[in-house]
């Protein structure tokens, strides 16, 4: 890239020194405080390490542990579930709402998407912090409404905790779904209105438009939001923590999620940092493997299953 | 026709309800006492508490200093992200460099990398640094993101046209004053934007200030609610945790609903290229 002969590598740099300057914060922060700490946290991966003796070599023995420990699997389990659930909600919520409000079926759509986006600018933490109020035993608002409705109260923090999965869902799911509408509307603002009037004349409804014109012409901002859902659900933290109260996610584990699980071994819970490396590695190489496997499926279906289907 | 049009807005209306109701619950259980809240049925509407409450609080942690605590560590990490994304936006957009697309694919990918493969080693270096119980952490790694440098790279390239930066250099303005009094003043809106997200990002983080700030002096507002849900001296007093959860959202929900406009339709703008 800098194999320019005449002026030398030193004489490129110089002459566009200006362009290098602005750019160059973001490759030295990226080295120091991004690539470094990934990098060596593959090394102490390897490693037993306490933070304070000397570090000793184990080979691949952090690796194996985690993968024979039941925790973690119920940590990703839990993760993977909740997460799944969520973003029925979220992607699938938030592109039905970006369609009806990109469309002209409604009017006051900028106060709909103001009061759709307000839970994103609210800290987490104090979500959380009603939330546990709203699902509370004897006196939260939902509970309220079920025994109005002449249920049982569920209890929703103790019990068994199948329960505590179903509050973190709703809370996950009530904080996302403005962000991922506000993604889908940029995307459909791209699309040309041509291709909805061609679609008008020719009889489609609006399911029809849905499926056919609006979701295909999305795909590519649609994978966008299934990765970035993907890191987000394995970094799910402050959620399950503040409304589990503990890093070990409440009765028998069942709100404990995987980003939980690893600061659980360090640096919050114990000193575990070997280990805890592993663990890092572990949910990053997940999240790499689904991000790839969504990127294959949403390119196949757009070459060969999505023709196929429109044609029935 | 009539009825779609009425089913459409009782979704919408039904979903606006269930995105307020955590709001406005959060709001009325703030001027209860902790009695009026436990019984049972709960409280549906507004008391007279808020007094008695906001002295609870003032009893439990140090407001004001958790506010300062989070409006520093917000409002200085955004300028400097604002300062050096806008720098690096405007170069990938404007000049034309060896590497450029290179590097700018490099900047790319930087997004896709999970960030938690370094997290025990981002804490140790932290260690190292001394930077355990300082803000720095939680302003210097970020200051410089992909993120915000490809969002000003868009917004420069809808925006600036090249013949002005062309006249500015033939009328022999230094590259510092190019940026600072001609580029600056037309990436306004794109600033606005990107400022009100990262300052709300900032404002709210939690995850990395609790492994950084262990000191309770310099708690931020989520560490502060943290520190008031599991009180070691007082234990949980709802009404007041309610009203502090308030006092440390409302600021941020002030701005956003008053530049919510500008917010929208600069964050449908810059996402709509690529």
């Amino acid at each position: 890239m800098t194999r320019v002969k005449k002026p030398g590598f030193w004489g490129v740099l110089h002459r566009h020194r200006v362009a290098y300057a602005y750019i160059a914060p973001f490759y030295i922060l990226f080295a120091v405080f991004g690539l470094f700490p990934i990098v060596a946290g593959l090394a102490i991966s390897f490693f037993s390490w306490n933070g304070v003796d000397p570090m000793r070599f184990v080979g691949m023995q952090n690796y194996l542990r985690l993968l024979a420990d039941g925790m973690f699997w119920k940590a990703m389990g839990n993760t993977a579930l909740i997460g799944l659930i969520a973003h029925v909600f979220i992607l699938g919520g938030g592109l039905v709402l970006a369609y009806i409000l990109n469309s002209n079926l409604v009017k006051f759509q900028n106060g709909f998407k103001t009061v759709y986006f307000l839970p994103m600018v609210t800290s987490a933490v104090a979500s959380a912090i009603v939330f546990k109020a709203l699902f509370g035993l004897n006196n939260g608002l939902i509970n309220f409404v079920f025994k109005s409705m002449g249920f049982e109260g569920i209890d929703w923090w103790g019990g068994n905790g199948d329960f505590v999965k179903v509050a973190v869902i709703a809370m996950f799911s009530w904080q996302w779904i403005g962000w991922n509408m506000v993604i889908y509307l940029a995307g459909m603002q791209a699309i040309s209105h041509d291709i909805y009037e061609a679609a008008e004349i020719d009889g489609a409804n609006h399911v029809q438009v849905f499926f056919r014109i609006t979701v295909p012409l999305l795909k590519p901002i649609i994978l966008f939001t299934v990765i970035q859902s993907t890191i987000g659900t394995l970094g799910l933290f402050t959620e399950p923590f503040i409304l589990t109260g503990t890093l070990l996610g409440g009765t028998d584990n069942q709100g404990m999620t995987a980003m939980m699980y690893l600061l659980n071994k360090a640096p919050y819970g114990n000193n575990l940092y070997g280990f805890a490396s592993a663990v890092a590695y572990v949910i990053s190489a997940i999240i790499i493997v689904v991000s790839l496997v969504n990127m294959k499926v949403f390119d196949r279906d757009e070459t060969a299953a999505a023709p196929a289907r429109r044609k029935k | 026709m009539i009825l779609k049009k009425i089913f459409l807005y009782l979704l919408l209306l039904g979903i606006v309800a269930i995105m307020l109701l955590p709001f406005y619950w959060m709001l009325v259980l703030s001027t209860q006492p902790t009695t009026v809240i436990f019984q049972y049925p709960p409280p549906f509407w507004f008391g007279d508490n808020t007094v008695a409450n906001f002295t609870a609080v003032t009893q439990s942690v140090n407001f004001l200093q958790a506010f300062s605590n989070t409006l520093i560590v917000s409002v200085v990490y955004t300028v400097l992200v604002l300062l050096f994304c806008s720098m690096g936006g405007y170069a990938f957009a404007m000049y034309d460099f060896p590497g450029r697309e290179t590097l700018f694919t490099i900047l790319l990918v930087t997004m896709m990398i999970p960030w938690t493969a370094g997290i025990i080693p981002w804490f140790f270096m932290m260690s190292k640094f001394g930077w355990i119980n300082n803000f720095l952490a939680l302003i210097v790694p970020g200051a410089a993101n992909a993120f915000g440098i490809f969002w000003m790279r868009q917004y420069c390239k809808q925006n600036i046209p090249s013949s002005l930066i062309d006249a500015a250099k033939i009328d022999g303005l230094s590259e510092w004053l190019i940026f600072f009094r001609i580029v600056s003043p037309i990436l306004a809106s794109g600033f606005a934007a990107l400022g009100i997200m990262m300052i709300v990002g900032s404002w709210n983080n939690f995850m990395q200030p609790l492994l950084i700030l262990r000191d309770t002096s310099l708690h931020t507002l989520p560490l502060m609610l943290k520190y008031m849900l599991g009180d070691p001296t007082r234990g949980t007093d709802m009404g007041a945790l309610m009203l502090a959860s308030t006092m440390a959202v409302l600021p941020l929900l002030i701005a956003f609903l008053s530049a919510s406009h500008y917010f929208m339709s600069g964050l449908t703008a810059g996402a709509v290229k690529e």
